[in-house]
């Protein structure tokens, strides 16, 4: 699903120059569930945010399902982030002003898909997060879980290939942590592809895969025992 | 544009900010306000300006002669300069191709007119048929004099609309008589002026009559042309000009009076000053335009303002939008259209209350100078199309801004 080779990238500061990733290596296939680890500074949002699309890589290669991800205007990578790819971030980031159901349809939206079926599919997803009797409230009006299952649901609404978290349960207490996980267990078991940013090691061990990130390179990948979060919950 | 969905979105975000829509708007509505007021009087003040014009014809000359003030040719200053029926034929065999209409006037100020027991004091006037056309006469029921009226010195009458009113209290004045310091004259005609009142209370009679009666002789008292009018309107000012210092001239030789005498003998041209006057009032116009537009820049710069101040506020929104897929077409599309929405409205409301305001108060105004305030469908028309222009670029550098604006800078948690 994902191949990545030889990533680079550079951050330039006035005369400083970063070099935050130094040959990235790296392949996913369908249906796994990769957590990505590593200490502040050892380029994991970074090498999220180029699988995400959001920032660009300045050498190396990225396939993402059979098609290289390159020379990218902001038309294509807008295209293909609403094709491919499903966000959940730290804080949400939830429009404020927008109910749930308003909020999950909005990857439909900017799709083309027609007002009757994008209800209809975003009440779907909400269903599917259990918050169907929340679609009309607004954010301000739903708890830290609930909030992060709207943007679960919001990620999921376009049926992206790949799901990428950054640190989904950062904002979250351990209980509704690991709720939220036991949900992204449950989208993996279905068979989606899922990438999990994360720094917390209960959290990583609910994956199936722990990449280790250190100073720009990767130095652990290693299959793991899943942990059910509904043990825990 | 048409899109319910982003219409949806604008509605939803406008009144999520109900204040800073209602201040933005009104900055924009009382420019557009301030602009069709302005127009609005501009144009009344050139139709004030105009009727007071219309009075007469514009292209008319007149003479008129008073004292002199200097000695000539051993003539004393304080000589009254006294026109003649030949002072008149003179000038009119000089410039007789260059004349329309002509005529040579004899009046009595506060003669005493009554019909019946009625009584009343006017101006009247002894003249000459195309007089008629020269004073912007209308003729409301009758005739006006006419050359055989003059041939044979016929005892009959003009009457103005006013005089009508005062003396025949609603009966029909036609062949009607009415004495004028007691001798009968038979009123075969009553007539309107555009300059009103003032003019509407005279009375014409043929000229050789009032000669006859007021033991004038062969005296007049002032005489008018009017000038063939060029199609240019510049030409035309020039050739008047020209025959009006001509006019001048050729009375000056006629009665001895010094060339640069300027109070004995007076040629006034209604052209050169309604030139003078229309360039005024153009200039006004000028202005007027200039203060209005410079205002609706004042409030098309506000709304620039705030998009900005939104799109700043709402990076972060914008940035989520883009995660989930939006094209920078369609975020471009979103801000331009609010505040082309926002300009269009509120200046479509500012717009609606000027004109308004000028339907109801400029009935009422009662001024000499100032008619008929308004602003025509065109001008109303190229201020709403104005507007829309106006709030397109108010909205595109915002909106630029907000194409530029990169997700992962927007979605970086601080």
């Amino acid at each position: 699903m994902i191949q990545i080779k030889d990533l680079h990238k550079s951050y330039h500061m006035g005369s400083n120059s970063l070099h935050v990733l130094k040959g990235i290596n790296f392949n996913v296939k369908e249906g796994e569930l990769v957590s990505i680890m590593g200490s502040s500074g050892s380029g994991k949002s970074t090498l999220l945010n180029i699988l995400g699309m959001l920032d660009e890589a300045d050498q190396g290669q990225y396939i993402l399902d059979d098609v290289p991800i390159k020379n990218l205007n902001e038309k294509i990578a807008a295209k293909y982030r609403n094709e491919f790819l499903g966000f959940i971030f730290q804080s949400f980031n939830l429009i404020n002003y927008k109910s749930a159901l308003d909020n999950v349809s909005m990857p439909l939206y900017y799709k083309g898909v027609k007002r009757k079926e994008r209800t209809e599919r975003a009440m779907h997803y909400l269903e599917k997060v259990g918050l169907a009797q929340w679609s009309h409230h607004l954010p301000s009006e739903l708890s830290g879980g609930q909030k992060q299952r709207v943007a679960i649901a919001r990620a999921l609404a376009s049926d992206p290939k790949v799901l990428l978290a950054d640190e989904p349960t950062g904002a979250l207490d351990t209980k509704t942590s690991y709720e939220v996980m036991e949900l992204i267990q449950g989208i993996n078991d279905e068979g989606k592809t899922i990438l999990i940013v994360t720094h917390e090691d209960d959290i990583a061990h609910m994956t199936k895969r722990i990449v280790n990130l250190k100073d720009g390179l990767i130095i652990d990948d290693s299959s793991v025992e899943q942990i059910r979060a509904s043990a825990h919950v | 544009m048409f899109d319910i969905e982003r219409w949806q979105e604008i509605f939803e975000t406008l009144s999520k900010n109900k204040l800073r829509t209602f201040l933005t708007g009104l900055s924009v509505a009382s420019g557009i306000f301030i602009l069709v007021i302005l127009l609005g009087f501009s144009e009344g003040i050139a139709n004030g300006v105009k009727s007071q014009f219309e009075q007469d014809a514009t292209n008319k000359i007149s003479v008129w002669t008073g004292v002199t003030t200097k000695g000539y040719k051993g003539l004393n200053p304080g000589r009254y300069v006294q026109l003649k029926n030949s002072s008149f034929e003179a000038i009119e065999n000089q410039y007789d191709d260059y004349l329309e209409y002509r005529t040579k006037d004899y009046m009595i100020y506060g003669g005493t007119v009554n019909y019946q027991n009625e009584t009343g004091n006017y101006r009247v006037r002894g003249t000459m048929p195309e007089n008629q056309f020269i004073e912007n006469a209308d003729i409301g029921s009758g005739r006006f004099i006419n050359s055989s009226d003059i041939s044979s010195s016929k005892k009959v009458a003009v009457i103005g609309n006013k005089i009508k009113e005062d003396l025949f209290k609603g009966e029909d004045p036609i062949d009607k008589n009415i004495q004028i310091f007691g001798m009968n004259f038979k009123v075969v005609g009553v007539f309107y002026d555009p300059g009103g009142d003032r003019e509407e209370g005279q009375v014409y009679v043929p000229l050789t009559t009032a000669q006859k009666v007021f033991n004038a002789g062969e005296n007049i008292r002032n005489m008018a042309f009017t000038v063939k009018m060029a199609d240019d309107f510049d030409e035309a000012v020039q050739t008047s000009n020209a025959i009006a210092l001509g006019i001048e001239k050729k009375i000056k030789e006629l009665h001895t009076v010094a060339p640069d005498d300027i109070s004995a003998v007076r040629v006034n041209n209604t052209l050169e000053q309604a030139e003078k006057i229309y360039s005024l009032i153009a200039t006004l116009k000028l202005v007027f335009w200039f203060v209005g537009i410079g205002t609706i820049i004042a409030g098309i710069v506000g709304v620039g303002n705030i998009m900005l101040i939104i799109v700043k506020e709402r990076t972060k929104e914008i940035g989520i939008r883009k995660a989930l897929g939006a094209l920078p077409s369609s975020i471009i599309g979103m801000i331009l259209q609010e505040a082309i929405f926002v300009t269009m409205f509120s200046g479509l409301f500012g717009l609606i209350l000027g004109l308004g305001l000028l339907e109801l108060v400029g009935p009422q105004i009662q001024n000499d100078f100032i008619k008929y305030p308004q602003v025509d469908f065109k001008i109303a028309l190229s201020t709403v199309f104005l507007l829309v222009f106006a709030g397109t670029i108010a909205g595109f550098i915002p909106a630029y801004r907000a194409a530029k604006i990169k997700p992962i800078d927007a979605l970086r948690d601080e």
